[in-house]
C-alpha cells in the first residue's frame, strides 16, 4: 500500500459531553527551565520557547531561577488588579445582559496576563493591547467610570461613541487605541519600537494577539520587521486555547509552540505559564531588560485558558466541555497567587473576602457614576454633530454639508 | 528655478522635507542605498543616514503597518509602495487602521504618514505594473487621494502630503514620470524640459491639498480628469477642434466641488475621464456630482471616457488606454448633442 496525501484537520481532545483532556499541553516543573542572560545568543536559548516557564510549584511555592524580586506589597498589589479586573468585568458582564451595554468581553481566568506584564514595564513604554487586556488599562489608571462610559457610549465616552465596548485607549499613559481588527496592532508596536530606537529613545514597545489571530499576515510582518531591524519590543502571544469555537491547532498549535514562531528569524521565544504571575512578570522583564538593553524583540506564549465566553455574543457550551476550564491544569491565576500569598504569611482568605468587597463596593459606584453621564437609551446622550469630526484633522465641506443634512433631517437646523 | 522631470520633483521634495524636519522618514523598498526603482529617492540615504531612509522588506502590509507604528511615535513617514499594483496587502491597515485612528480614537491618536505609489499603464507592464486603483482608496473615509500630472504639482504636493496630519496616498503617474504623454502611443516620447510645470522652484513651496486646478480655460466643454488623461485631454480638445475648458482635480478626496461646478455651470458640457476601470470608478463619483451640482445648466448628457473593466492587457494595451483619438472621438460626440 503506497502512501498518499490526506488533509488533516485538526481536532480538539474534547468537544461538549467530552471528558476535558490536556494532555497535549507540554508542562515543565516549577522551577525546572534555566533562566539565561538577557543578553544571551537567541541561538543559544532555543528551549525557552519549547518548555514552560513556571514559578509557582503545586504547593503555591516559589521556585527556581525566575523567581522574581517582587515585594509583599507589589504582589498583593498585583493581586488586587487582578480581582478588580474580575469583578469589573463580572460587573459589565452582568450590565451587558441587562441590555445597558451592547456587548462585552471578559478576561476571565486570563488576569495575570495583564498584570502581570504590565508590572514588568516602565510608564513611558507604549503597549498596543488586544481586546482581553483591560487589565492593562486597569493598572495603568485609566479609570473605571471612562472604562465604562466607553463601554455606554455616553457622554463622558473618551472615543466619543464611535467605537463599540471594551476598545477603550488612554494616550496619557501610553495604551493604545484598540482595534477589532485583530493583529493589526502588532506590527504598528513593532514601527513604534523601531521609532524609538530612531530617536534615540530608550523607550520600548509591546503587544498583544491571540492564538488565533497569530494566523494573521500581521502577525508574521511584526515578526519579520522585529527581527530585521532588531526593534526594541516584547510581542505576546495569548494563548487560551480557544478562538471562539476554533481551538489553537487550527492556528497550527499542534505542530510546535507559539512562542517558537519566531525562531526561524532569531527572535527568543519563551513559553510561560500565562496563570502564574511570578514567571508571567519575570519573563517579560527579563524580554524587557533585553529590549531596553538593545537586545532586540522576545516572542512570549502566555499559556493560559479562556474562562468565559468568547464574548457576550457567543454560549462555550456548546463548542467545548462545560468543566474544561476546571480541568485546566494550570489551575486559576487569582486563586494561585493568593493562595502563594497565604501560604508566605502575608495574606488571608479574610483579608481577601474584605479587599472583594471593597472592590465590589467601587466598582458599583463606578458604575452609578457611569451612568449618572447617560446610556444608549437614557440622557444625557453625546451630539451627533460628533459623527462627523475627527475623520480628518479639520472637516472638509462635504462632511459639513453631510452633517447639516442630518440635522435638517433630525430637524436642529432650519 | 530648475528644469525637473517628476522623479527629480519628487525627490526634491523628500530632500527638502527630510532636511527641514528631522521627524521626516523615507520607507520602502529599495528606496534606500539603491535610491528606488524609479530614482525617486536617489542619493537621499547617501545624504540623510540609513535611519531616515530606510529599506524595507518585501511586506507591503509589513511597511504600511510600521509606517504607522513610526507615526503614532511622531515620526512623518514617507513610504513609498514599488507599484500600485502591489499596494493590497497593506490595504487592510489603509482601511482599518491608518484611516481611521484619529476617528475611533476621538483625536487622541493619528499617524501622519504618506504612501506614494507609482500607478497607471502605457510603459508595457501588463496586468501587474499598471493599475490605477485610485477609487479604491477615494472611498474610504478618513485618508486622502492625491494623482499628480506634473513636476511642479508633483513637488508641492507631495510636500502638503508629508506636513498633512491626515494619511495621503499619492498616485503617481509612472507614464508621465519622465515627459508628458499625449495619448498618441505613436508620437515619440517627449521630456518635461520644455513643459512650463517642469519648471520646479528648487526651494520649498506648497501646493494646496484639496484644490483642483484649471489647466485650460475655455467654453465649449469641461473635460474633468487627473493623472496622465490630463495631457492626453489637451491634446485631444486640440485635436477635435473644440474650446474646452481642462480640470486637473489634483486632489480626488476631499474634491474640490467648486472649480468643477463653476466651469460646467459655465460650458453646459461635461467629459469625465480616467484610465482606471469604469464601473464604481472614481469617475462615477464626478459625474453624480456634476449631474447633482450642475443639472439644470446641462446642455448634453456627461460623458464618460476610462478604461475598459478588464484587468489591463499587455498586448491590448493601447486599445485599453483611453487614448487620444479616443478622447477627441468623445469630445466630438458631445459636442454634437444639439
Amino acid at each position: 500500500m503506497t502512501k498518499k496525501p490526506k488533509l488533516h484537520i485538526p481536532q480538539p481532545t474534547a468537544r461538549p459531553g467530552e471528558e476535558p483532556d490536556f494532555s497535549y499541553l507540554n508542562l515543565s516543573e516549577a522551577g525546572a527551565v534555566e533562566r539565561p542572560a538577557t543578553d544571551a545568543r537567541a541561538k543559544s536559548i532555543e528551549f525557552l520557547a519549547e518548555s514552560l516557564v513556571r514559578v509557582l510549584d503545586d504547593d503555591h511555592v516559589a521556585q527556581g531561577p525566575w523567581k522574581p524580586d517582587l515585594d509583599e506589597d507589589t504582589l498583593i498589589e498585583a493581586l488586587r488588579l487582578m480581582v478588580l479586573t474580575r469583578v469589573y468585568d463580572d460587573r459589565m458582564q452582568r450590565v451587558q445582559r441587562q441590555g445597558k451595554i451592547s456587548f462585552y468581553m471578559q478576561a476571565l481566568g486570563e488576569e495575570a496576563v495583564s498584570i502581570g506584564q504590565g508590572l514588568a514595564f516602565g510608564p513611558e513604554d507604549m503597549l498596543f493591547p488586544a481586546y482581553r487586556n483591560q487589565g492593562l488599562y486597569i493598572m495603568r489608571n485609566t479609570g473605571l467610570v471612562d472604562m465604562m462610559c466607553q463601554c455606554l457610549s455616553n457622554s463622558r465616552d473618551m472615543c466619543k461613541g464611535r467605537q463599540m465596548p471594551i476598545f477603550y485607549q488612554n494616550k496619557e499613559n501610553n495604551l493604545f487605541t484598540i482595534s477589532g481588527n485583530l493583529a493589526t496592532q502588532f506590527p504598528q508596536a513593532v514601527g513604534w519600537a523601531m521609532g524609538a530606537a530612531i530617536k534615540g529613545d530608550d523607550h520600548i514597545a509591546a503587544s498583544w494577539l491571540g492564538d488565533g489571530s497569530t494566523a494573521e499576515a500581521d502577525f508574521h510582518y511584526a515578526l519579520t520587521f522585529a527581527s530585521v531591524y532588531h526593534a526594541p519590543v516584547v510581542l505576546n502571544v495569548i494563548n487560551n486555547q480557544w478562538a471562539i469555537s476554533t481551538f489553537q491547532g487550527v492556528a497550527g498549535g499542534e505542530r510546535r509552540s507559539f512562542a517558537a514562531r519566531g525562531l526561524g528569524l532569531g527572535i527568543p521565544g519563551i513559553r510561560v505559564d500565562g496563570n502564574d504571575l511570578l514567571a508571567v512578570y519575570a519573563v517579560t522583564r527579563w524580554a524587557v531588560e533585553r529590549a531596553r538593553s538593545g537586545g532586540g524583540p522576545t516572542l512570549i506564549e502566555l499559556v493560559t485558558y479562556r474562562g468565559g465566553a468568547h464574548s457576550t455574543s457567543d454560549d462555550p457550551t456548546r463548542y467545548r466541555p462545560r468543566n474544561e476550564w476546571a480541568a485546566f491544569p494550570l489551575g486559576d491565576p487569582v486563586e494561585r497567587l493568593k493562595q502563594h500569598l497565604i501560604k508566605n504569611g502575608s495574606w488571608s482568605e479574610d483579608r481577601h473576602a474584605e479587599m472583594e468587597t471593597e472592590l465590589k463596593t467601587t466598582v458599583e459606584a463606578a458604575w452609578k457614576e457611569a451612568v449618572s453621564y447617560g446610556t444608549m437609551t437614557e440622557p444625557p446622550f453625546l451630539d451627533v454633530r460628533l459623527a462627523f469630526e475627527d475623520v480628518f484633522e479639520e472637516m472638509p465641506e462635504h462632511l459639513e454639508k453631510q452633517r447639516d443634512k442630518l440635522l435638517r433631517i433630525r430637524g436642529e437646523l432650519p | 528655478m530648475s528644469q525637473m522631470n517628476m522623479i527629480q520633483a519628487i525627490r526634491s521634495a523628500h530632500d527638502i522635507m527630510l532636511e527641514k524636519d528631522p521627524s521626516v522618514v523615507a520607507f520602502g523598498q529599495d528606496i534606500g542605498y539603491f535610491g528606488g526603482v524609479f530614482r525617486c529617492t536617489d542619493g537621499l540615504q547617501q545624504k540623510y543616514g540609513e535611519h531616515r531612509v530606510i529599506d524595507a522588506p518585501i511586506a507591503e502590509g509589513g511597511i504600511v503597518a510600521t509606517a504607522i507604528g513610526l507615526g503614532i511615535n511622531g515620526l512623518r513617514p514617507v513610504v513609498e509602495i514599488q507599484f500600485a499594483d502591489y499596494i493590497y496587502p497593506g490595504f487592510d491597515q489603509i482601511v482599518s487602521e491608518l484611516s481611521r485612528l484619529r476617528y475611533r480614537s476621538a483625536g487622541d491618536f493619528f499617524a501622519p504618514v504618506t504612501i506614494r505609489t507609482p500607478c497607471g499603464g502605457g510603459i508595457r507592464g501588463g496586468q501587474t505594473h499598471s493599475q490605477s486603483p485610485e477609487g479604491i482608496f477615494t472611498h474610504l473615509s478618513g485618508v486622502k487621494t492625491v494623482m499628480v500630472s506634473n513636476p511642479y504639482d508633483a513637488k508641492g504636493l507631495l510636500i502638503s502630503a508629508i506636513e498633512s496630519n491626515d494619511p495621503v496616498v499619492f498616485f503617481e503617474p509612472k507614464r508621465i514620470y519622465n515627459g508628458p504623454f499625449d495619448g498618441d502611443p505613436d508620437k515619440p516620447a517627449v521630456s518635461w524640459a520644455s513643459h512650463p510645470k517642469g519648471e520646479v522652484p528648487d526651494d520649498y513651496y506648497t501646493v494646496p491639498l484639496g484644490k483642483a486646478e484649471v489647466v485650460e480655460e475655455g467654453e465649449d466643454l469641461t473635460i474633468i480628469t487627473y493623472g496622465t488623461i490630463v495631457h492626453v485631454a489637451q491634446a485631444a480638445a486640440k485635436r477635435a477642434g473644440v474650446d474646452a475648458e481642462i480640470i486637473d482635480v489634483r486632489t480626488l478626496m476631499p474634491l474640490d466641488v467648486d472649480t468643477i461646478r463653476d466651469s460646467v455651470n459655465k460650458t453646459g458640457r461635461a467629459m469625465v475621464a480616467h484610465e482606471a476601470t469604469r464601473f464604481c470608478g472614481y469617475g462615477a463619483e464626478l459625474v453624480a456630482t456634476i449631474q447633482k451640482e450642475c443639472f439644470w445648466h446641462l446642455e448634453a448628457p456627461i460623458s464618460r471616457i476610462t478604461g475598459w473593466d478588464t484587468p489591463y492587457p499587455h498586448a491590448f494595451e493601447w486599445q485599453y488606454f483611453p487614448v487620444q483619438k479616443r478622447l477627441a472621438d468623445g469630445i466630438r460626440k458631445l459636442m454634437e448633442v444639439a
